[in-house]
């Protein structure tokens, strides 16, 4: 217990120092302002196209860190030091799953705020949106640490690892798009079922990308 | 007495190159055995196997207790001061402040604690792994070329350590291309295996 402790403080203060804390508030809040001057400041038109916006900027700042997240870990050395003391590779995963979901969750639930406010969104789409993000975030965590993992080994990767999740995450988009919809009564139950998928599936896949590294 | 590292008849397939086959070893608490030989001989391998990093493609790897390894990678955070880097392992490894006192001071790191590990040199951050190493408390330590890069004063330091280590029971896998100067020290010559 301590051992993991050990591991998510690590993992914590590496994602939130040096200022990247801010990185996905700043992202987020940099497509809620370009998105308008992209689109005209037509206010019914940015309230209709304004979630899905956030939905997009939500799934992207997740996966803004996904270098960081595995390959300095491997590159130092790190992940054999933790191999050599029997650490399951699964369990590292899920250490890294639930630090992330904290390091970019919370300041990303912050930055919804002033986003949704840009993108002219009423207080009952900011509640709806901040309930849908809240349950997705586990299995945007996920994705990005399975995304990471898979792409540790390859030079460039952070490129791929943003094209190989996609499709994990477009049930997350539609889903969480679909809460916005008045008629969309059931996707919040269908986003809970998929991202618990989503977050159970993300320890074991990463841990053996993980496994794959070491070979 | 029981073996600490026992490898029976192991092969070792890296790519498509046969490194070594039918290889075993055994090491018994107190013992230590130097892996000699030329790059690229397989020396860095056996130790990953050792360590349970690699699969054997053939044959058996058994440990005893704990391992503690040394490779090219520091697995220090750069960032960080020496000190505080040594005491995330330290917390991993659930081992207190006293062993990474005891172990730095065995080393001669502890002027150093403050300084971040990035600014250190080569030989400094192998002194750091060897610190990790000794106050992690494991019986078998897998040492692959600890000795790269540190200077007369560290080498010995590193032997003495390892004879420490050896009277307390203690098991000792060593890599080196060159002798680091450990006396009463079986050798196995990775290259005559080739």
């Amino acid at each position: 217990m301590t051992t993991l402790l050990a591991l998510f403080w690590r993992d914590l203060r590496r994602a939130w120092g040096s200022g990247a804390l801010w990185l996905p508030v700043l992202f987020f809040l940099l497509v809620a302002t370009a998105f308008p001057f992209a689109v005209g400041p037509d206010a019914p038109l940015l309230r209709r196209a304004g979630g899905g916006m956030v939905w997009v900027a939500a799934l992207l700042a997740a996966l803004l860190p996904i270098d960081r997240l595995v390959r300095p870990d491997r590159d130092a050395g790190v992940l054999d030091q933790l191999a050599v003391r029997g650490i399951a590779d699964e369990v590292i995963a899920a250490v890294k799953i639930v630090a992330h979901a904290i390091a970019f969750g919370l300041p990303l639930m912050i930055a919804l705020f002033p986003a949704a406010a840009l993108l002219a969104q009423d207080a009952a789409r900011v509640e709806v949106l901040a309930v849908g993000i809240a349950i997705a975030i586990p299995a945007l965590a996920s994705l990005a640490v399975l995304s990471a993992a898979l792409t540790a080994g390859l030079k460039g990767g952070s490129a791929i690892g943003g094209l190989l999740v996609l499709p994990l995450a477009v049930p997350l988009l539609i889903f969480g798009a679909g809460m916005l919809d008045p008629s969309g009564r059931g996707a919040m139950k269908l986003l809970g079922a998929t991202s618990l998928l989503l977050t159970m599936i993300g320890p074991f896949a990463a841990g053996a990308a993980m496994r794959g590294l070491r070979e | 007495m029981s073996e600490l590292l026992r490898l029976d008849g192991v092969a070792c397939i890296r790519g498509e190159r046969l490194l070594f086959e039918n290889l075993s070893l055994a090491l018994k608490p107190g013992e230590a055995l130097w892996l000699r030989g030329p790059n690229g001989a397989g020396k860095s391998s056996l130790i990953r196997l050792a360590a349970g990093l690699l699969r054997a493609a053939a044959g058996t790897v058994e440990r005893r207790g704990r391992c503690a390894l040394i490779d090219e990678a520091s697995a220090l955070d750069a960032e960080m001061p020496l000190r505080r880097a040594l005491d995330f392992w330290a917390r991993v490894d659930t081992v207190d402040g006293h062993a990474v006192d005891r172990a730095m001071a065995a080393m001669a790191l502890a002027p150093l604690s403050d300084v971040p590990v990035a600014m250190l040199s080569t030989g400094q951050r192998k002194r750091a792994a060897m610190v990790r190493v000794i106050a992690s408390g494991a019986p078998i330590w897998l040492l692959d070329e600890p000795a790269n890069g540190m200077d007369d004063a560290a080498q010995a330091r590193l032997v003495a350590a390892i004879a420490a280590h050896r009277d307390n029971g203690g098991a000792v896998l060593l890599a080196s291309h060159f002798a680091v100067g450990i006396g009463d020290l079986a050798e196995l010559d990775m290259g005559a295996l080739a």
